[in-house]
């Protein structure tokens, strides 16, 4: 298999990404602090797994944490992903952020508090429509694979509003992702 | 084209169900606060919401009013048939002219046809806010049953192989509350007197229908400033193709992009305060940066030059990861598409700049 391209059919990569091992230590639960409840979610939810930028290390690939869930990046310059088959129908990079599929390239949203380019100018409540309605912004377009919506839909209010604590509270990276892009041809 | 477009909304379906499945077949109920159905259950019939008199015949009911929004939206070609019933002895309150109050047990229907008719959406308004619901017609038009919350998708074929969605409920909130007022097609702009020629997909307006002089005749709006008693609202506009694309967008898109609404961030404005001296989408639209790029086109509409119009591109784009509106349709608009070619393309290039008239004397 190429190295710089990692092909698996979409079920088992959700599988993988959801069991891939995280570097940082869950805060302890039962805090009444909505940030350490965030940053415990957000830890145990394997945010980081697809929103920060994978890196290889002396163990193998990681999340750089120095680009903590700032999505995927800007700057990095992708060839054409592979054609994909009924057999083989996702690739996926080696930062683990651009995702390419049926429905075409998606890639990994900013997370950071960034007004211009990651969730700083958003409100709680959109924060919370979008992973309710599991449309962009809340209101548009579908989020897309492998962003696992569904699941993270049925975290109450609370958490979901800790969640967004937490990301508001990380330092922001100005980094512009890119816009996803329809199937070849159309 | 459009197995493309199922194949790729299969997908997304695909891995959302797979993502669900990570939790269980009994997930918790969250508190939810968005969105939220009402608790009031819709009659699981159309034949119960007080439509019709006689359903057999179809004859309606004797407080239903049928109306004809000038700017309709697009829903891949469908015939739209729409009504509305107030409770006896109450008023619109319509002391905001641009966002009326309708009282509580106000009912509006429309029917969505394509050859027959396909499914008819209800909103009532009750004392817990508005209840949506969605009535899909049975084979052979006798009535119509309630519509699963997820809506159904690919109900029947429309146009070009794509097929109708019927919405889900959390589909309704999103288009119909995304700004001031849930009711987007009964307003004084949609049924001013002065309805706008040029306006894609304007059926002509009935005998029966109520427009805003009908409503004042009859009691049924309240409160309306001296202006509007006498006036007929209109789309400030220098030319009548830029009349026309604006009130597209204000039909079309001003449901959630709009100077209230949580979108209010982007600064994409197709809402249209009839106080207003110039239309909020020539200012906030028209050779302004787009927040979304799709290949070299990087502004929002481009005088001069509607290839490299983000607007106009999404227009066209029957991808779900271009087009606007994001749903609501999978057919292209294609004479929305002329419109804002011509528009920007021929008419705009030397025009002044925009008119400051909002209004002009009703003439009948």
């Amino acid at each position: 298999m190429n190295a710089t391209r990692i092909v698996l059919p979409a079920l088992t990569i959700l599988a993988i990404a959801a069991t891939v091992a995280f570097t940082q230590t869950p805060a302890a639960t039962g805090t009444k602090d909505p940030i350490a409840r965030g940053r415990y979610l957000v830890t145990a939810m394997g945010c980081n797994d697809c929103h920060t930028p994978w890196t290889m290390t002396a163990q193998g690939p990681a999340p750089d944490m120095t680009r903590m869930l700032s999505g995927h990046p800007a700057d990095a310059k992708l060839p054409d992903p592979p054609a994909g088959s009924e057999a083989w129908p996702v690739s996926v990079n080696t930062t683990n952020t651009a995702w390419s599929g049926p429905w075409g390239i998606s890639y990994t949203a900013n997370l950071t508090p960034s007004k211009a380019h990651g969730l700083g100018a958003w409100t709680a409540d959109e924060f919370l429509a979008a992973l309710r309605t599991g449309r962009h912004q809340g209101r548009g377009r579908q989020i897309l694979p492998p962003m696992p919506w569904p699941m993270i839909s049925q975290l109450t209010d609370d958490d979901l509003r800790a969640v967004f604590a937490f990301l508001q509270s990380i330092p922001a990276i100005d980094n512009h992702v890119p816009e996803p892009t329809p199937p070849q041809g159309r | 084209m459009n197995s493309t477009i199922w194949q790729t909304k299969g997908y997304i379906a695909l891995a959302a169900a797979v993502s669900a499945l990570g939790g269980c077949d009994q997930p918790p109920a969250p508190t939810n606060s968005v969105p939220l159905p009402v608790a009031t259950t819709p009659p699981p019939k159309l034949s119960a919401t007080g439509l019709w008199s006689d359903p057999s015949s179809r004859t309606l009911a004797a407080d239903v009013l049928t109306y004809s929004p000038q700017y309709p939206l697009w829903t891949d070609g469908a015939a739209k048939q729409r009504w509305i019933a107030l409770p006896a002895g109450t008023a619109i309150d319509a002391r905001d002219i641009d966002v009326w109050q309708f009282p509580i047990g106000t009912r509006l229907w429309k029917e969505f046809a394509f050859d027959r008719p396909v499914e008819t959406r209800f909103m009532l308004r009750t004392d817990a806010g508005w209840q949506y619901a969605t009535y899909v017609w049975n084979q052979d038009g006798t009535d119509a049953d309630l519509a699963p919350e997820r809506g159904l998708p690919g109900v029947v074929p429309t146009r070009d192989g794509a097929r109708h969605d019927i919405p889900g409920l959390v589909d309704c909130r999103l288009c119909h509350e995304g700004g001031r007022s849930p009711v987007l097609g009964f307003s004084a702009l949609q049924l001013s007197p002065d309805r706008d020629p040029l306006a894609p997909h304007a059926t002509p307006k009935s005998a029966g229908d109520v427009d805003l002089p009908a409503l004042l005749a009859r009691g049924l709006l309240a409160h309306v400033p001296e202006r509007w008693q006498t006036s007929a609202p209109r789309i400030a506009a220098r030319t009548p193709h830029e009349r026309a694309a604006v009130g597209y967008l204000f039909g079309n898109c001003a449901g959630c992009h709009n100077a209230d609404g949580p979108l209010q961030r982007l600064g994409l404005r197709f809402d249209h305060p009839l106080a207003a001296s110039t239309a909020p989408a020539l200012t906030t639209a028209l050779d302004v940066a787009s927040h979304f790029s799709r290949g070299d086109a990087t502004h929002r509409l481009v005088t001069g030059d509607p290839e490299h119009s983000v607007i106009v591109r999404r227009l066209r784009a029957t991808d779900p990861l271009t087009q606007m509106p994001p749903f609501g349709r999978h057919v292209a608009d294609t004479a929305a598409v002329a419109l804002f070619e011509h528009w920007l393309g021929s008419e705009l290039p030397g025009l002044p700049v925009a008119s400051t008239q909002t209004t002009q004397p009703r003439t009948h």
